[in-house]
């Protein structure tokens, strides 16, 4: 572990001589470069997906966690006897914090979006709507319904877990398939880092025999790419999170839209990580070379 | 310091030098001759750790090269300095800092600037070049740079491969002298060259050895040379 740790401060120490052994410019170096900005550019957006689809799970958690909703489909001359007996069971219900019927302008503006204005809702057959707002213990989802069907046959019980669990873990699996794309995004960037490197090593093949030939080590003709590499692929990377964060900046970043795509944008602290990203590529970047260089020179005698 | 002990060296199925066994010693000035092909360059290639023997023992400051990782050979390198015939150069790289560039390998880049680099540098009168790039150079100051940067770590042994090959006259009498005074302050000479004319000029300067290759095996040389 020590060495380990010797070795890596040895790659990423400066030496003004060893850093001019390998030349400066070249394709590779631009291909390095724009490489490592590429990829900066999608991992702040798969970061920002991330972030946005882990933000919208808990959202959804947490508004629909702890409600409930009665709906009661009875017969109209019933309907407010119904209403009074679900209540009266609502409200004697352990678990249950508050029950409150929705009144007929809040169940109108709630359909207002899909028949607009201009329908009579008050002469469709429309269910009432309790809402239920559970405390800390919850209630018997089962034992409630049992109760409900004994005492008021048109009320239906909807705690939401039916289709908030599939919402909320969408919304998880979304956020993983985003960490995914980053490290598919990383595994790339190191392999184009390594065809970047091994092509370097093969162009710099005179510089390599010389070194040899003077008795340098394996370690210190490794660490005068690695350092070339690294400084090209923190560079590109740097140089490719500015338009990243331009973007996403101009992107919507309301928390009143529940919807990834209005909320892509970050918030808040979740700026910071986009200072992470260019180190993180240049880390990859100084691995993938390290690796390429070692495996050259290791075939060389 | 280089002890060959029945070595041998096979490539491609047939063997280019075979069962040799002579020692190399320290403070010696040796000329390795022979006919083109028949082996120099790979003799002097085994004895600076860049090619193993396939059969025998090849002994570097008495360590047997078969043993040694990587880092060893590395390391033994930086007590051989080696000039080749196409001396080759870090090319972006100027002059001074090319000769400079052992001491960086070795850890002593901080050396770099020192007034013992601008010394040597006069020494073998590239002072005026010292800025200069390698491609800007003609064959005779590619060759001393490449004889500045083989000493630059005062090395013991100075392996030459015909570094004369590609100079007049008169610059070969100037690597000869170089080399001549190198091995008055005790450091082992060995210079592969088919120049007779520069062996017998050594002769008279210094009390050299001539090893031959022939018939794929390395011998002392008698006195008519």
């Amino acid at each position: 572990m020590m060495s380990l740790m010797r070795e890596f401060l040895e790659l990423i120490r400066p030496d003004f001589q060893r850093d001019r052994v390998v030349p400066g410019t070249g394709f590779t170096a631009i291909l390095t470069g724009f490489t490592a900005g590429a990829m900066a550019f999608l991992v702040v957006f798969a970061l920002a997906l991330s972030l946005a689809a882990d933000r919208l799970g808990q959202r959804w958690s947490a508004a629909l966690a702890q409600t409930a909703t009665v709906r009661i489909s009875a017969p109209a001359d019933q309907v407010e006897t119904q209403l009074a007996t679900v209540l009266d069971i609502l409200n004697t219900t352990p678990g249950i914090r508050s029950a409150r019927s929705l009144t007929a302008e809040e169940q109108q503006s709630l359909l207002q979006p899909w028949f607009g204005t201009d329908l009579p809702l008050e002469d469709l057959p429309i269910p009432r709507l309790i809402d239920i707002t559970e405390d800390e213990t919850g209630f018997d989802a089962a034992g409630l319904r049992l109760r409900l069907a004994a005492e008021a046959p048109g009320a239906v019980l909807d705690d939401h877990a039916r289709w908030r669990k599939p919402l909320v873990q969408a919304a998880a699996r979304l956020s993983w398939l985003a960490v995914l794309c980053i490290a598919v995004i990383g595994l790339t960037t190191a392999a184009m880092v390594i065809l970047a490197a091994r092509a370097a090593l093969a162009a710099n093949a005179q510089v390599i025999t010389v070194l040899r030939l003077i008795g340098a080590k394996d370690h210190y003709i490794a660490a005068a790419f690695v350092r070339r590499f690294t400084l090209r692929s923190f560079l590109g990377a740097s140089a490719g999170v500015i338009p990243a964060a331009v973007a996403l900046f101009a992107l919507p970043g309301s928390a009143e839209h529940v919807s990834v795509l209005s909320g892509l944008r970050f918030q808040g602290i979740e700026w910071i990580t986009l200072v992470a990203v260019p180190p993180t590529l240049a880390l990859v970047a100084l691995l993938a070379t390290r690796y390429a260089a070692m495996r050259v020179l290791e075939g060389l005698s | 310091m280089i002890d060959l002990d029945g070595a041998a060296y096979s490539y491609g199925g047939g063997e280019l030098l075979s069962d040799m066994s002579l020692a190399i010693v320290q403070g010696g000035f040796y000329f390795l001759t022979g006919p083109s092909g028949s082996g120099k360059t790979t003799f002097l290639k085994l004895c600076y750790g860049a090619l193993f023997p396939t059969k025998g023992a090849i002994r570097l400051f008495d360590q047997d090269v078969t043993t040694m990782t990587r880092d060893d050979i590395a390391q033994i390198r930086r007590r051989i300095g080696v000039v080749h015939q196409d001396c080759q150069f870090i090319d972006h790289l100027s002059v001074q800092e090319n000769i400079a560039m052992p001491l960086s390998v070795s850890g002593n880049a901080t050396l770099a600037e020192d007034a013992n680099l601008k010394e040597l540098i006069a020494w073998v009168g590239l002072t005026h070049r010292a800025k200069a790039l390698p491609p800007e150079l003609s064959g005779g100051e590619r060759q001393r740079a490449a004889l500045a940067r083989a000493i630059i770590m005062s090395p013991e042994v100075i392996i030459a491969d015909e570094p004369t090959g590609n100079v007049d006259w008169e610059m070969s009498e100037r690597l000869l002298t170089l080399l001549v005074e190198l091995n008055k302050l005790g450091k082992t000479v060995l210079i592969a060259t088919h120049d007779l004319s520069l062996i017998r000029s050594a002769k008279s300067q210094v009390q050299a050895r001539v090893l031959r290759i022939s018939n794929k095996n390395v011998q002392l040389a008698g006195a008519n040379l």
